[in-house]
């Protein structure tokens, strides 16, 4: 079952941050032209190759449970903050994250922005792609290494990822043009939960925590965060209503 | 120097995020975990209630300043 909730949280958090990437490199190609933006792409692919070679290794040799109180602590840190943003998202306080909005936004910038060649390469479309993919792709990598080397399996975190990774391009390419529908905002309401999830229940059992029911007590976590963030969302949602009706009032 | 600067903050940035109270007491409540736990006291209840706690002080301190 454990391996079931890899896959899954791999592949959601590695889909939502590719959506992402794609709105910029699709808005770069399209005004910019595709070699350079695809130079851009490749760069950081090989960037974060290397991040992955480098911090892969040295995780493995880590003791488990000291891997598992650093993993749980960071995860905890990182779930929270994704989960925080997705509730102000869901209850009105933040706006909604929207590929439509921002594509539009990154198409006039790119089609203003000055052209600077060198070595062939337009490098406002290079930089461009560049930091959107390596920004957009470091946070997958990050839950790659640290959910699968806490799981002790890092391939199979790997394949969610890469399964994430093929659908969105491919998505991307029969599209062309930002994948507005795919329900972003909700899929990263779930992420959230389930970092936070797993940093709750790692950090603690690295601490000396023994929990009741062993490794059955992760679904009870689970059901504890996504019940609190959902009862979150609705006294929020509530909050704002009664504030916009006094303001109406007044 | 600039660099390793700009690389240190650039990290600091991606883990802590813009809410560096979540960090803290997350490193809080793991100590105090850690402490009950290694005194033989039941303590795996401690941190799924400090993170909701968290979760509602971050979250009340945003909107807060919103509203």
């Amino acid at each position: 079952m454990s391996a079931a909730f890899l896959l899954l949280s791999t592949f959601l958090a590695s889909a939502v941050e590719m959506v992402e990437a794609l709105t910029i490199v699709l808005a770069v190609g399209i005004t910019r032209g595709w070699r350079s933006a695809l130079i851009g792409v490749g760069c950081a692919v090989v960037a974060l190759a290397v991040v992955v070679a480098l911090l892969g290794p040295a995780l493995t040799r880590v003791p488990l449970n000291d891997l598992r109180i650093v993993i749980g602590v960071l995860l905890l840190i990182f779930g929270l903050q994704w989960l925080r943003k997705a509730i102000l998202r869901a209850s009105g306080y933040k706006a909604q994250h929207d590929e439509d909005a921002i594509y539009q936004r990154e198409l006039a910038e790119a089609r203003t922005a000055d052209t600077i060649v060198r070595a062939s390469v337009d490098w406002y479309a290079f930089t461009l792609s560049f930091k959107g993919v390596f920004l957009e792709g470091l946070e997958v990598a990050f839950i790659v290494l640290t959910f699968g080397s806490a799981q002790g399996s890092v391939p199979l975190a790997a394949v969610g990822a890469a399964a994430a990774i093929l659908v969105v391009a491919l998505a991307g390419m029969l599209v062309h043009a930002p994948l507005s529908r795919v329900p972003e905002n909700t899929m990263k309401f779930v992420v959230g939960v389930m970092l936070t999830t797993f940093g709750t229940f790692w950090s603690a059992e690295g601490a000396g925590v023994n929990w009741p029911g062993s490794d059955a007590a992760i679904f009870g976590v689970l059901a504890f965060v996504a019940l609190t963030s959902l009862a979150s969302v609705a006294v929020l949602r509530q909050q704002r209503t009664r504030f916009a009706v006094a303001e109406l009032e007044l | 120097m600039r660099v390793f600067k700009n690389f240190g903050l650039f990290w600091y940035d991606f883990v802590i995020g813009d809410d560096r109270s979540i960090a803290a007491g997350v490193v809080i409540a793991l100590m105090i975990t850690a402490f009950l736990a290694h005194h033989d006291v039941v303590a795996w209840w401690l941190m799924p209630l400090a993170v909701v706690a968290m979760l509602g002080v971050s979250l009340w301190r945003v909107t807060r300043t919103e509203d």
